[in-house]
């Protein structure tokens, strides 16, 4: 299989070559840092073409369709709106704290973005806490919406934002303890190793029943988390007009707007990375001919296949089901979710002491 | 105690069980076929349904006959005055004296489309059609003559 590293390694040997060592690494930063923004960019466009059109497919629509062929430019066009709108100067806020809040919820959704091991050799940062440093700067962004939603100076800010505060420590919890499940399984938190010890068959099929309940657990976890779906109440437009974006016009808003995109892409990456396999092939087991010919396929088309599908599942939560209301959301965490979910945690810890797993 | 337990397991299950049927029907929903209609793209196409109410016709034979007795009925069951008939009596061979319609002036510009004047119609001489491009630049340009086969 293509390992994306011999690329990495060729453009790291050639700025070594004419520049100092300092230097070369700073260099390198600085492009890691514009392949990341870019392909944060142009995720977020393509996400929000696909939500457009899925939502159109639900309701028996079309969806965009006039600009460019199928409507493809629709959401680049979209975008260039949004550059060009201007930003409203309120009065009677805390102008430093609402200016900074988009900036913090968007560079916790970057840095989460930087976690994901795209393809084999196509990793940022792969170190032994991977998973635990992207749960960490993930809830960062809960620091953002509180922000906007305080420095607003309006009540249904407020409103929303204290909702996304509840709404985000609860299911911080079923993330937290649904990763877990997965960490006592790997015995590992690398990205990588959690990736290629799924070699051999994709978690969700070695570790059978707690596997799928975690797996399960983590995509309603994770609809929350982004505030999205049936679990959108920081933003309910019908009763908090939008909730903590409220105030903001132009770039502002988008900021807001691009990071719930690309935050319910961390999710689907991660579901993918933890329970299907990452960017790993299907592989089965004894099936030599079989796997080799799914070796073929590059990886970056099978991590980002893989994330395409739970994204469109978390998509098909949010265009099905109504919108809870803040005592149901609450209690399907604490009543619900969280017994089931540690006791899943002690079922894992059952499987893998007397390995029961394939 | 034993029935709260018991309660919060139903609850569970049915929970999960009606959000799969959700789900079912909006998976459907996904692959039918789409009802948007591309309006001007798709004019030559473009079925309207049986039932729109677009514009009034009296429909005429080939020998350019039509069932109205010209009684007048449409006109008077008419909210907005939109129907003007004009009618004179001719005597036939037979000697008899009988009504018959000269002018049946319809205005589509002062119509709501209530179909009371069909559904009162003795003689079902009128009905509506479901054209709808109706724009025109003047006024005047709506006021039609039903009476007649041509216009």
């Amino acid at each position: 299989m293509f390992d994306f590293a011999t690329i990495t390694h060729w453009v790291d040997e050639l700025l070594r070559s004419f520049l100092p060592h300092a230097t070369a690494t700073l260099v390198e930063c600085i492009l890691i840092g514009l392949c990341l923004l870019l392909g944060y960019a142009l995720i977020a466009l393509v996400l929000i073409y696909a939500e457009r059109k899925v939502c159109a497919f639900f309701q028996c629509r079309i969806g965009p369709n006039r600009v460019g062929p199928y409507g493809t430019i629709q959401s680049v066009a979209d975008m260039i709106k949004m550059l060009t709108k201007e930003l409203i100067d309120i009065n009677h806020i805390d102008r430093f704290l609402f200016n900074l809040a988009p900036f913090v919820v968007i560079i916790a959704s970057v840095l989460a973005f930087g976690c994901i091991p795209f393809a084999k050799g196509l990793h940022v940062i792969d170190f032994n806490v991977g998973i635990f440093f992207l749960i960490a700067v993930s809830s960062i962004g809960i620091v953002g919406i509180l922000l906007a939603g305080w420095a607003s100076n309006n009540k249904y800010s407020l409103i929303g934002a204290m909702r996304s505060g509840a709404q985000m420590i609860s299911y911080e919890l079923s993330i937290g303890l649904s990763i877990l499940t997965v960490v006592v399984f790997t015995g590992s938190m690398q990205l990588s190793t959690i990736v290629e010890g799924q070699a051999d068959g994709w978690l969700l099929f070695k570790g059978h029943i707690p596997a799928c309940i975690a797996f399960i657990v983590y995509l309603i976890a994770g609809t929350a988390e982004t505030n999205r779906g049936p679990f959108d109440l920081p933003e309910a437009d019908s009763e908090l007009t939008a909730g903590y974006h409220t105030e903001y016009s132009g770039m502002h808003f988008g900021f807001f707007y691009l990071a719930e995109y690309l935050n319910m892409f961390v999710v689907a990456s991660v579901a993918t990375t933890l329970f299907l396999g990452g960017w790993m092939p299907l592989h089965v087991p004894g099936w030599e001919s079989f796997n080799q010919i799914m070796d073929y396929i590059p990886s970056i088309f099978w991590f980002f296949g893989k994330t395409g599908v739970v994204i469109f599942i978390i998509m098909w939560f949010k265009w099905t089901f109504p919108r809870l209301r803040i005592d149901q959301l609450l209690r399907l965490e604490w009543r619900y979710l969280l017994p089931l979910n540690l006791l899943n945690l002690f079922l894992m810890v059952i499987v893998v002491v007397f390995k029961l797993h394939f | 105690m034993n029935s709260s337990i018991a309660r919060y397991f139903t609850s569970f299950f049915k929970g999960l069980f009606s959000l799969l049927t959700g789900m079912k029907v909006t998976l459907r929903e996904f692959f039918t076929k789409k009802t948007t209609e591309q309006y001007p793209e798709n004019r030559a196409t473009l079925k309207m349904f049986d039932r729109f109410r677009g514009e009034l016709v009296m429909p005429h034979d080939e020998q350019g006959n039509h069932k109205c007795i010209a009684c007048g009925i449409c006109e008077m069951n008419c909210p907005n005055g939109t129907i003007k008939i004009t009618s004179e009596f001719v005597t036939d061979e037979a000697g008899k004296k009988k009504k018959v319609l000269v002018k049946y002036r319809y205005d589509l510009g002062s119509c709501m489309f209530c179909q009371l004047c069909v559904k009162m119609c003795p003689q079902d001489a009128i009905h509506f059609v479901p054209t709808f491009e109706h724009a025109v630049f003047t006024r005047d340009k709506l006021v039609k003559m039903l009476h007649d086969n041509k216009k």
